[in-house]
């Protein structure tokens, strides 16, 4: 077939079309299709009409997901195909965890998270080595890890959905429901939102500061499990029995997730900036990533996370209408979520419209993850409430 | 929130005006969003909305005044709160109505008027010159590509150029209005379903907050909401199974109102749900709604559940607590400082209150104070880390009170309860509200049953029987050393019996010179234990034990935990042990009913903040020109072009639109470096 230069240039003027669908996208869509159709069907007797719903807004952010930002395509069929393995090894039988080869070294949701621990932790050190080493090579290393634990992380996540199930049809119930499950939760998403602007941006730079983040919440889980014990799956109480939790959990943790990644850049951009000032052609001012980057993904990160937040917030006061008798009780969990809500809309008023950069943003964007923190870990500590779930 | 500032000339500047631009200022809205996030730290530190005494005893009287004058017990409810509140509302919509014009004119106007100087300063910009060329040639090369790309221009044209001004994504704009305008809905509904309505209502002296404890029926009508006297509130009210009731108690601050309820609601019957781990599953009511008035003489039948409240006529009922609602209580009552064990019998229900005959002759009363059939707790033999729970069966709990007022708070467990391998009957004992318990473990017999550790007991007050024990008058004749043991013996046991182990150690420090007194002690201790153990096993013997070949190492156990539970009796502090023998479960559920009118507005704002923080960050207005200026030689064209967010995209289209314009009309000369006019992300733009 004789293709002109002409066309093939007339082609080029026409701007980069967001509704045509390539062979692999098509594909895509009906293998989410497909699944999503062949568990809504297995599962039907598990779920109520409000979460076939989800189930089906899931699937559809899925497609959308993955036409964004192909990787989540591999991601998920390598993350399906170790679930299904692992549902084939387990049957019906929850004692196999201990038994079974595959299971109780690999699969497993336990094994599952060490094996995520061990290279989140792995990752951290390799992206900073390839940042001073400036080596490619070691770069694509601490990626590849850092793909891997998420993988790992996420199969292990959904083999506890599962898991919950086969200790009792009434205890079953998706793992975001205490402290231990949302830190796994929190240390994913933000492995995946860091490995996006990565991706976006074609650095790996940044890659030890995220990484940072997640091996902190990596040791708090290694803390939780072994010295208190949490990771054994407990039934629901009653206030948490409801579809919501699948909606408003994940949605807070994209915020949470985001938030951290953001005051890690702020990090990487004050160390930076100091080293720029201090010597200019020292190796740290060099091997960094650039400030004006890190000012754009900061941003972009505080963006996203604003808008999760706010949808996570209201979420939670439809939640709270239908279980606490209204959509706003100043609860203390309520009134920190608020709390972070105001400081990052502050942040993103002086940006905006100010037009303010720099150091000050970044130190505020570092301040903002301890009011984040706050909320999310102190309140279960320090502060009695509605939340009481999830205390150390 | 002065979003690309485009200030109006200023011409005068009048009071208003002057507050008009203070209100509207970014400073102040930024001000505000941290004073409120500051403020609100506050009620999340101090517990809010509990009764005042505990307050008074945390500060003492003089900072529960200043605090309580503050409204810190209420801070969401409080004046100034409301006030800061009420003040961003006012900001942002100052914001608005300033913004409103200039954004109107943003999305509408193409701004064909530009000048080209201003154009040379965009960050984004190619420059042609194309000899020989026509405008409407050029013009048509461009809009065709613009077209393709979803822009909508207009075309001025001077005496010596023409401009074709083009944008697209113009309702990026509503990004702002949205979030803005959304703030400010939902801040007035929250405002509507607070209450707002019953601070007016008791600021004009309609209303009186009830500070008595009252039951519903004698509650004067000052401290009454009729349905409907106010659009949102949220009460409580505790229903006892079999119950009904037409109102609700609104809590403030130290007192309550009540709100009547056009209709009534009656309790069925209230379940808890456990899992197989002892853990609560769920919470169950089964109510009949009574409304003579919608529904006639047929209720409505409902179940309410946690996360499943009942919406009827506008009002939502919600499942929020459960409690006892007068269980029956059979109870035996032992005596701990007689020598003559005579239990008495006595009935009574969760909420009422016996009289009882005190240690002193005076009469207690005995406050029946809750009941519970279910108690899941921590493990106490549990590994340390490990998380299990055992359920120690049903328990009640009660307050004796002196006739001078003063209390003392138990909780009595029914059935002997396991610990490190030994049985026994479980009581709490505190004697001020909040405090943690103490526990008095009374060990039970092979019977499973506390009356060997009774009978015991009560023999060591029984000061003629012990006389006859240890002080056998055949040998007070003969022998006088054993004659005086025996008379120390009988001291310290009844010392023991009466103070404990203090006791016994303190009459030592009073007869016996310091620098003997570890030696005296522990003569005594020997003594008392000996003497004891000879009671105890006179009370085997009494009980049918053959005593010579049955004592083992259960009876030793049994005879140390009942002589360190009868050393703890002075610190119990009550005359007697009170056993629970039977019950009648009543359970009582908690509901919540609430009405909330603002809820509407509320969530119609939320959707318009989603949509607009989507907008706003998501989408971008860009704006392009292309200045056309017609020479003798032919025409030399400007494009440029601007884009208010995700410059990065912005100069990616830009490039690209260039690069298919230097395909159609050749390149672009090489462009001019204006040392400004380099941007940040642009740079990153241009890069990928």
């Amino acid at each position: 077939m004789a293709v002109t230069r002409e066309a093939m240039l007339e082609q080029a003027d026409q701007p980069s079309a967001s509704l045509r669908l390539t062979a692999q996208e098509i594909v895509w869509a009906v293998l989410v299709v497909a699944g999503s159709l062949y568990a809504g069907l297995f599962y039907s007797a598990s779920m109520d009409g409000y979460e076939m719903v989800i189930l089906a807004g899931s699937a559809l952010a899925l497609i959308a997901w993955g036409r964004y930002w192909s990787p989540v395509r591999p991601l998920s069929v390598v993350v399906t195909v170790l679930v299904l393995l692992a549902l084939w090894r387990y049957g019906d039988d929850y004692g196999l965890r201990q038994r079974d080869f595959w299971l109780k070294y690999f699969l497993e949701s336990q094994a599952a998270f060490m094996w995520m621990s061990t290279l989140y932790v792995l990752a951290t050190v390799t992206y900073f080595v390839a940042l001073f080493s400036r080596s490619v090579f070691i770069g694509k290393t601490a990626t590849a890890l850092t793909w891997s634990a998420t993988v790992m992380g996420l199969t292990g996540l959904l083999v506890r959905w599962r898991e919950s199930y086969l200790l009792g049809a009434d205890i079953g119930h998706i793992p975001v429901s205490n402290l231990y499950e949302v830190f796994i939760l929190f240390a994913l998403i933000t492995a995946l939102l860091y490995l996006f602007y990565e991706d976006r941006h074609r650095t790996r730079a940044m890659g030890g500061f995220a990484l940072l983040a997640i091996s902190g919440a990596v040791a708090f889980l290694l803390w939780y499990t072994f010295d208190r014990q949490a990771h054994h799956i407990q039934p629901l109480i009653p206030a948490l029995q409801s579809y919501w939790m699948k909606i408003h959990v994940p949605a807070n943790f994209i915020g949470y997730g985001a938030f951290a990644l953001a005051a890690m850049l702020g990090v990487a951009y004050l160390l930076r900036q100091r080293a720029e000032a201090r010597h200019p052609d020292g190796l740290l001012a060099t091997v960094l990533p650039s400030l004006v980057l890190l000012d754009d993904v900061m941003y972009k990160a505080i963006a996203l996370g604003f808008a999760a937040f706010t949808i996570a917030t209201i979420l939670g006061a439809l939640w709270a209408a239908e279980a606490w008798g209204g959509y706003w009780s100043w609860d203390p969990k309520e009134t920190w979520a608020l709390i972070v809500w105001l400081n990052y809309a502050a942040w993103l008023h002086l940006r905006l419209s100010k037009g303010l950069r720099g150091a000050p943003m970044a130190w505020w964007a570092v301040i903002g993850l301890f009011v984040t923190l706050f909320a999310f870990l102190g309140v279960n500590m320090f502060l009695s409430g509605l939340h009481s779930y999830g205390t150390l | 929130m002065n979003d690309n500032t485009a200030s109006k000339p200023v011409t005068r500047r009048t009071l208003a005006w002057v507050l008009l631009e203070l209100l509207g200022s970014m400073n102040l809205a930024i001000t505000l969003l941290v004073v409120v996030a500051v403020a609100s730290v506050i009620g999340t530190v101090l517990q809010q909305n509990q009764p005042y005494p505990d307050y008074v005893l945390k500060f003492g009287p003089f900072w529960f005044e200043v605090f309580r004058r503050l409204g810190l017990y209420d801070v969401y409810g409080a004046g100034w709160f409301i006030g800061i509140l009420a003040f961003l509302i006012l900001s942002t919509s100052v914001c608005i109505y300033r913004q409103a014009p200039l954004l109107w004119r943003d999305m509408t106007r193409f701004r064909t008027g530009v000048q080209l100087r201003s154009l040379h300063g965009f960050h984004q910009q190619a420059e042609w010159h194309l000899a020989g060329c026509e405008p409407e040639k050029v013009r048509a090369e461009l809009t065709g590509l613009l077209a393709a790309r979803g822009y909508r221009w207009r075309l001025r044209t001077g005496d010596d150029h023409q401009v074709l001004a083009a944008m697209k994504g113009r309702y990026s704009r509503l990004g702002y209005l949205f979030t803005h305008v959304a703030v400010v809905v939902i801040g007035i509904g929250g405002l509507l379903d607070g209450n707002l309505w019953l601070k007016l209502k008791e600021w004009r002296g309609e209303l009186r907050i009830e500070t008595r404890d009252l039951p519903a029926g004698r509650i004067p009508p000052e401290s009454r909401l009729a349905p409907g006297a106010v659009p949102a509130f949220r009460g409580n009210v505790m229903l006892p199974e079999g119950s009904a009731a037409n109102f609700v108690f609104l809590r403030m601050r130290d007192g309550f109102l009540l709100q009547e309820l056009p209709f009534a609601i009656e309790l069925k019957d209230f379940q808890v749900a456990y899992y197989d781990t002892g853990q609560p599953k769920s919470f169950i009511s089964q109510v009949l709604i009574h409304d003579q008035e919608q529904l006639g003489e047929q209720p409505l039948e409902a179940t309410i559940r946690v996360n499943h409240p009942l919406v009827y006529r506008g009002y939502a009922i919600y499942q929020s607590d459960f409690g006892d609602g007068g269980s029956r209580l059979e109870l035996r009552a032992w005596p701990l400082n007689s020598g003559h064990l005579e239990p008495s019998e006595a009935r009574g229900a969760v909420g009422e209150t016996l009289r009882v005959g005190g240690s002193t002759g005076g009469a207690m009363a005995l406050e029946l104070d809750d009941f519970r059939l279910f108690n899941l707790m921590p493990e106490p033999d549990a590994q340390p880390g490990e998380r299990k729970f055992r359920n120690f069966g049903p328990s009640v709990g009660f307050k004796l009170r002196d006739a001078a007022g003063s209390a003392r708070e138990y909780l009595n467990y029914m059935a002997p309860v396991q610990l490190e391998g030994r049985w026994f009957y479980i009581s709490g004992m505190r004697d001020r509200p909040g405090a943690p318990f103490i526990y008095l473990h009374i060990p039970a017999d092979p019977a499973n049953s506390p009356q060997r550790f009774l009978r015991f007991n009560a023999r060591l007050r029984d000061s003629a029987g012990l006389r006859a024990l240890l002080e056998p008058p055949a040998v007070a004749v003969e022998d006088e050393f054993r004659r005086d043991l025996n008379r120390v013996r009988l001291n310290l046991v009844e010392l023991f019996a009466r103070g404990g182990f203090t006791a016994v150690t303190e009459q030592a420090k009073a007869v016996v010179p310091p620098e003997r007194l570890k030696e005296a002690t522990t003569l005594y201790m020997n003594i008392l234990r000996d003497a004891l153990a000879e009671v105890f096993v006179a009370v085997l013997r009494e009980e049918g034990v053959n005593v010579e070949q049955a004592i083992g190492e259960r009876e030793d156990a049994f005879f140390n935990d009942a002589v360190g539970a009868i050393a703890a009796l002075p610190a119990y502090g009550s005359p007697f042990y009170l056993q629970m023998t039977g019950f009648q479960q009543v359970e009582a559920s908690g509901l919540q009913v609430t009405r909330s009118s603002g809820s509407t507005v509320v969530y119609g704002g939320f959707l318009l903040l989603v949509i607009g923080v989507f907008i706003m960050f998501y989408t971008s207005q860009r704006r392009l020109w292309a200045w056309l200026a017609i020479e003798p030689t032919g025409i030399r064209m400007l494009l440029a072009g601007t884009g208010n967010r995700r410059q990065a995209e912005f100069a990616r289209e830009f490039n690209e639109l260039a690069a298919a314009l230097a395909r159609r009309l050749g390149p672009p000369e090489p462009e001019p470096v204006a040392p400004d006019a380099v941007h940040s992300s642009t740079r990153i733009g241009k890069r990928q």
